[in-house]
């Protein structure tokens, strides 16, 4: 064995090196190949936004832009309709994050240092609440939705602010399991000397476990605000006048009037639409793909 | 449950008095802390998916019990057997070729200098930050039958123009496509960080016994990624099984109802047919796959904590 690592590379050295330069090309072959594959869509949309509606219909090279204009954003950005999506949208998803973390975090560090009678079934539980797809929840909770007007009188549907009451069902399980996975990597001695300077419970999350934790706590408020900005099943079912909107099911809703399609105008404001998601990504990558990997992710 | 034990145990013997209440607090306080979790999850997650199994047993008004009744209508429409096809048609070829994908381009990442990974794995994730109902305006913009971007370069190069959503098999064909598009990516990041776990000294000793790429793979990289391929494949397979984004602004389930999946079709039949009780009875074909998946994932997360 020692021998061999010794004598091989200087029996062939010329096959490895060449060998090397050859899965070096083809590498790069494939990954421009799928670069462009997936950024072609998104690249896409941008040349459309660039155009106007008179060179959109007009055939030529769909791939190229003649004559830019910008009159697609500053349409969308004056439109009070547009707006009004954007608003919902950034509302729903701030207070979905400020709430998932209310939830998560105590609820992480309960699970994961304090032990009480059945917490570990309820960290597998919190897992699988997590697999549930929001599928399979659309139906029984519009159902809900209309009991609680029965009997409460609260209007729940075509009312923006009832997407933030359901959302957290989609951040809070998995938000709740990274943290737990962040929180066991702090070393106990941590926790313990805390206690013996007298330190309570809340002191111990708020000084010790929630700085050191940070990074998974960024994560999770990523992920958080990434899902509760996509989401479309939920708004789809359970809003639809244009004020209570939020921007997926606004863009797809209103921009298509009839059998119209303002194409210009549909891919700026999907763009517009995806820019804050893509923004965060591109400031905080490491983070979004450290919270991508800190448990497995739906994909 | 044993590490409570001896957690609760051992100071016991030290201190009995003050250390048995500290611990009883310590419990109580935990149980608060999680409890908004308990009563989320229990109020707007447990709760309805078993009052869809109710509601799959009443009838189009829901003021008669009808039993399996829903199920019986279900099974003699062919329709629903369409519908059942597609959904594992569209599931297992689309997370099959997500995973390859995946796999395949995070060797080509892993392959070139590390100075460069980072760029290129920033680049290749993108489809999987967009929201997926906005790159899926763009596709659907991409496929469209007049202006379709593809038909212009297929006319150039003397291909026929293909009418993508509007034939069944093209329209198959593009939502899977798309689905492969968005989720492709996520697989790519799972698999390099796999592969950045499995020891560089590995490879070098098998390249010093001779072995060839492909022996490395299979003896090296496969078993040592087993658990990570696994899990996202079945995680993958319960979100694509589930999938309601991408067919419903694509198609809506067209033409003539052949790209509908289960989601998509409860949607129609639940919400905008305004029969909730059938919705709600199609939508519960997804639990089987579910069930069966939740299972394995048990196990494999299960077997991580034993090994942490």
């Amino acid at each position: 064995m020692k021998q061999g690592t010794a004598t091989l590379p200087l029996k062939r050295p010329q096959s490895m090196k060449s060998s090397r330069r050859w899965a070096l090309i083809w590498s790069y072959v494939f990954l421009v190949l799928f670069a462009v594959f997936f950024l072609m869509p998104p690249i896409y949309m941008l040349i459309t936004s660039l155009k106007g509606s008179g060179e959109i219909s007009a055939v030529t090279n769909p791939w190229w832009v003649y004559y830019p204009t910008l009159e697609n954003y500053t349409a969308l950005l004056g439109s009070s309709t547009y707006m009004t999506f954007f608003r919902n949208s950034a509302l729903v998803a701030s207070i979905v994050v400020a709430v998932t973390m209310m939830i998560s975090i105590p609820a992480a560090f309960a699970l994961s240092r304090m032990k009480f009678w059945g917490s570990a079934t309820l960290a597998t539980g919190v897992f699988l609440t997590y697999l549930v797809p929001d599928t399979l929840l659309f139906i029984p909770l519009f159902k809900i939705f209309a009991w609680v007007r029965e009997y409460t009188g609260i209007e729940l549907i075509n009312h923006w602010w009832a997407l933030i009451i359901i959302y957290p069902t989609l951040t809070v399980p998995f938000a709740t399991w990274i943290l737990i996975a962040y929180f066991a990597s702090i070393p106990k001695e941590l926790d313990e000397a805390a206690l013996i300077d007298g330190a309570g419970y809340i002191q111990m999350l708020t000084r010790i476990f929630i700085p050191v934790a940070l990074p998974g706590i960024i994560a999770a408020t990523i992920f958080a605000f990434t899902v509760a900005w996509s989401q479309f099943l939920y708004p789809l079912a359970f809003t639809t006048s244009a004020d209570q909107l939020v921007l997926p099911v606004g863009i797809v809703t209103t921009l298509i009037k009839g059998d119209v399609y303002n194409w210009g105008q549909i891919m700026t404001g999907a763009l517009l639409g995806a820019a804050p998601p893509l923004l965060i990504y591109a400031f905080l990558m490491d983070y979004y793909i450290a919270g991508l990997t800190a448990g497995a992710t739906k994909g | 449950m044993a590490e409570t034990m001896s957690g609760a145990v051992a100071p016991q013997t030290r201190r009995p008095m003050t250390m048995k209440r500290f611990v009883r607090r310590r419990s109580t306080i935990a149980f608060f802390m999680a409890l908004p979790l308990i009563l989320l999850i229990a109020l707007l997650v447990v709760y309805p998916a078993f009052f869809s199994m109710y509601l799959a047993t009443l009838n189009k008004s829901m003021e008669r019990f009808v039993g399996l009744g829903n199920f019986e209508f279900l099974f003699k429409r062919d329709t629903f057997w369409m519908v059942v096809k597609q959904s594992c048609i569209f599931a297992v070829s689309a997370v099959f070729f997500k995973a390859l994908i995946g796999f395949v381009l995070a060797h080509f990442v892993h392959t070139i200098p590390a100075k460069g990974q980072r760029k290129w794995r920033g680049m290749l994730l993108v489809p999987w930050v967009i929201p997926p109902a906005m790159s899926t305006l763009g596709w659907f913009w991409l496929f469209d039958p007049t202006y379709s971007a593809f038909n212009w370069i297929f006319v150039r190069i003397g291909i026929d123009p293909v009418n993508w959503l509007g034939e069944p098999f093209w329209a198959r064909f593009s939502v899977i496509l798309v689905n492969i598009w968005y989720g492709a990516p996520f697989f790519l990041i799972m698999y390099l960080a796999a592969l950045k776990s499995v020891p560089d000294q590995l490879f070098e000793a098998a390249s010093i016994d001779g072995a060839n790429w492909w022996q490395k793979i299979w003896y090296i990289t496969l078993p040592m990624m087993r658990n990570i391929i696994s899990i996202t494949v079945l995680f993958s397979l319960i979100v694509t099984f589930a999938n309601f984004d991408i067919v419903r602004i694509l198609t809506s389930g067209g033409p003539v109802d052949q790209t509908h999946v289960f989601a998509t079709w409860a949607f129609n039949l639940g919400i905008q047919g305004n029969d909730i009780p059938l919705g709600a009875s199609v939508s519960l074909f997804m639990f089987p796959i579910l069930g069966i998946a939740a299972i394995f994932i048990l196990r494999g997360v299960n077997k991580r904590g034993n090994e942490a």
